[in-house]
């Protein structure tokens, strides 16, 4: 096979392809072969490269060129000026907001240079549907090795010794639920991988699986050789269809290979895989509520113990663990629990994979060291706040972790760190907020999240979240008592304390610590009935300077003719008023005017 | 499809490193072949299929073979330059096929350069 000269690393994960990437490749391929470059150029479809805010995005290797934010028309002159004539086209590299250059090399962007990738190794660098890519970097030795030179136990005792904690929120010992598992008796265990990645903008799971998926087949092939399983479950929420699809032609491809099935790579060790897949439920995330579900019934959780390493599917031992501690597992194996151990902090060690959302820069998805700061996260990776903005509050851990405020900027992350300010690491989102944001408000929309996906089994988690949801809607509606702070601190504290499992034990999270560190804006809402941030609309009052409305914007009229309510009155080219009577403050005038007439206090 | 044994894993690590390699940015000497249009219509992209069939026939995959635009000098295209790891580039003018082969074979893998078709050495690097 002739080597290719160049390279086109075409991202495919979900981001990219939502933002066409697909037609990118296509309109890549017909300009190549019109160019005579077949031969000597191969486009290759990876998965998520992480920097999903450039979509769609292209990494020319070797040289590791970035371009980003590619539309079809772009593509005949890049091949032309670039691939033939090798002048790297600037227009359409990535420079960074706030500068003038563009960054043409990829290690060169901070978004991409401060990442460590161990569960995210292969992104960008292999086409996810071909086994021999994965292989080719390396995949399925790890595996070998367990097979030829380490028993059972000694797997687990690497595992153990690497620190490597569950990626899925909780954070439990990977090695010790594995040893829990593997001394439980009984003939038949079970693994499992937990995909069911429910919390809203994080996206760490599917983009290891879109990416990598036999990095996640070869981590339970291990785990199934140290506990001694022969049969896996991957469950998987049906809303990743493009996960699923590669996943299943992993599997596929793997069975075609012997590397799942009997005898795997000729050793007396047998394992194979099923796909369950899930409706999108967030309370299936729950490992036991996961079981449930794969055993055919409602996917309700119970009470633990026994947990599932001693009475899992059809009550038999099974490991869960979820897609990110997985794909951690065959490095640890290669390159040994020591050299794990060595990243990350004293009781977290390795790397964490976020999704930085929000009021940032550089939305995307992250692989760092544990330890690191949350301001090297938010700033140096994330490229800061958007719009020059002041940054506020960052939520940590999904919706049912806790918001963080700037004094916490350089707060370590690990686990111990984040549960100790009150939040949690969770499975890794982050999302980030700015002065425009209410935290009263966003208090409301976690909980509001937390307290529909609540499945209703316990009555602290059922009616505690929904009391607690109706005090944060009085409160934004100016409605709030004196007591209602104490109430929701008191109902908090109940709801984590009697909920059956973690969903109700973590959804008071973002009340709590909003509370905690912005207990100010609860008081202002309450008791001036103001929002500082302007957010909770009933609270709000419009008004329209007469002199900019008159000097400015020679009473254009526009804010009237806009408003639903008829709350404006005033003749052409006069001065314009709102009727507080009739206004229902829904801030029209206010998103319309062009002359800054008017204003919200 | 035969199932595999671990000498396979090896087997296919192998060939597939050979086409994947320079994904990964890593290699020991890179041949730049100008590809401005006075080079492309000197006969510049002969030069590159000779280069690659010759990585093919050699087997070798951490040699990175690209391309660049007008040197500046297009009365003497086709024009290539060399760089190895550590040592001043070497720009070679008037190429054909029989001249890149035995610069592929001396001086990048041999390690000698071949005065008589250099035209100079420790010319400007290609920053990128």
């Amino acid at each position: 096979m002739k080597p290719y000269r160049l390279n086109l690393m075409v991202c495919a994960g979900t981001g990219c392809v939502a933002n066409q990437s697909y037609v990118i490749k296509e309109a890549l391929e017909k300009e190549i072969l019109k160019r005579g470059l077949t031969a000597e150029v191969q486009v290759v479809a990876t998965g998520c490269n992480g920097f999903c805010a450039a979509g769609p995005l292209l990494v020319v290797q070797p040289d590791g060129i970035f371009y980003c934010l590619l539309t079809v028309k772009d593509i005949p002159h890049l091949v032309e000026e670039h691939f033939l004539k090798g002048r790297p086209v600037a227009k359409l590299m990535f420079t960074p907001p706030a500068e003038k250059a563009p960054i043409p090399k990829m290690s060169d962007i901070n978004f991409f240079n401060r990442q460590l990738l161990i569960a995210l190794r292969n992104r960008g660098l292999i086409d996810p549907t071909k086994i021999d890519e994965a292989i080719g970097r390396g995949a399925y030795t790890a595996l070998a090795k367990v097979l030829t030179t380490m028993t059972p136990d000694q797997v687990v005792a690497e595992i153990k010794a690497s620190g490597l904690r569950g990626r899925g929120g909780g954070g439990f010992p990977t090695g010790v639920k594995w040893e829990t598992c593997k001394k439980a008796p009984g003939e038949v265990h079970y693994v499992i991988c937990n995909a069911d990645e429910g919390d809203p903008g994080a996206f760490m799971d599917r983009s290891i699986i879109e990416s990598d998926p036999h990095a996640v087949l070869e981590g339970m092939l291990i785990g199934a050789y140290a506990i001694n399983s022969d049969q896996g479950y991957i469950y998987i929420r049906q809303e990743y269809p493009l996960a699923c699809e590669r996943l299943i032609i992993a599997i596929r491809q793997a069975r075609d290979y012997g590397l799942l099935g009997k005898n795997i790579l000729g050793a007396d060790f047998s394992f194979d895989v099923k796909i369950a897949r899930g409706a999108g439920a967030f309370v299936c995330g729950e490992e036991t509520a996961l079981i449930a579900s794969i055993e055919g019934r409602a996917g309700e959780p119970r009470q633990r113990p026994p947990y599932p390493a001693q009475k899992g599917v059809d009550g038999k031992p099974t490991v869960i663990n979820n897609v990110e501690t997985w794909a951690n597992v065959p490095l640890i194996i290669e390159k040994g629990a020591d050299w794990y151990a060595s990243i990350g902090t004293e009781g977290s060690k390795g790397t964490k994979i976020f999704a930085l959302t929000g009021k940032v820069n550089n939305t995307g998805l992250v692989e760092v060291p544990m330890g690191i700061t949350l301001r090297d996260i938010i700033f140096d990776i994330g490229g800061g706040i958007r719009n020059g903005r002041q940054f506020k509050a960052v939520q940590t851990g999904g919706p049912s972790g806790g918001l963080l405020p700037t004094e916490l900027l350089d707060l370590q992350v690990d686990y111990e760190q984040l549960t100790e300010a009150g939040s949690m690491m969770g499975s890794g989102g982050m999302v980030v907020m700015d002065e425009d944001n209410c935290m009263v408000d966003m208090a409301k929309y976690f909980l509001t999240f937390t307290q529909d996906e609540s499945c209703g089994k316990c009555t602290p988690c059922r009616e505690g979240t929904m009391r607690m949801l109706q005090i944060l809607e009085r409160i934004a509606k100016g409605l709030g008592r004196e007591e209602d702070i104490q109430l929701l601190e008191d109902l908090s504290h109940f709801v984590i304390d009697c909920s059956l499992c973690a969903l109700g034990g973590s959804a008071p999270n973002p009340v709590l610590t909003s509370l905690r560190y912005f207990r100010d804006e609860y008081v202002t809402h309450i008791r001036d009935k103001k929002c500082p941030a302007h957010v909770c609309r009933d609270l709000n009052v419009y008004t329209i300077d007469p002199e900019l409305c008159l000097v400015k914007g020679h009473g254009c009229g526009v804010c009237r003719r806009q408003c639903p309510d008829n709350a404006v009155i005033g003749e052409k080219n006069q001065v314009h008023k709102i009727d507080q009577e009739l206004c229902k403050k829904c801030g029209v005038c206010l998103d319309v005017c062009r002359f800054d007439a008017v204003k919200v206090a | 499809m035969p199932k595999l044994k671990i000498e396979d894993l090896q087997r296919i690590r192998d060939e597939v490193k050979r086409t994947t390699l320079l994904r990964e940015g890593a290699h020991r000497a890179r041949v730049n072949v100008h590809m401005g249009t006075c080079g492309i219509s000197a006969g510049a992209r002969k030069i590159v299929d000779a280069l690659l069939k010759v990585l093919e026939e050699k087997n070798i995959s951490d040699v990175n073979v690209t391309t660049s635009g007008c040197a500046g000098l297009c009365s003497r295209e086709p024009m290539a330059t060399v760089e190895i790891a550590g040592q001043p580039p070497v720009k070679y003018v008037d190429l054909t096929e029989d001249k890149i082969r035995r610069i592929f074979t001396e001086h990048v893998l041999g390690g000698k350069i071949l005065t008589e078709f250099a035209l100079a050495l420790g010319s400007e690097r290609t920053h990128l």
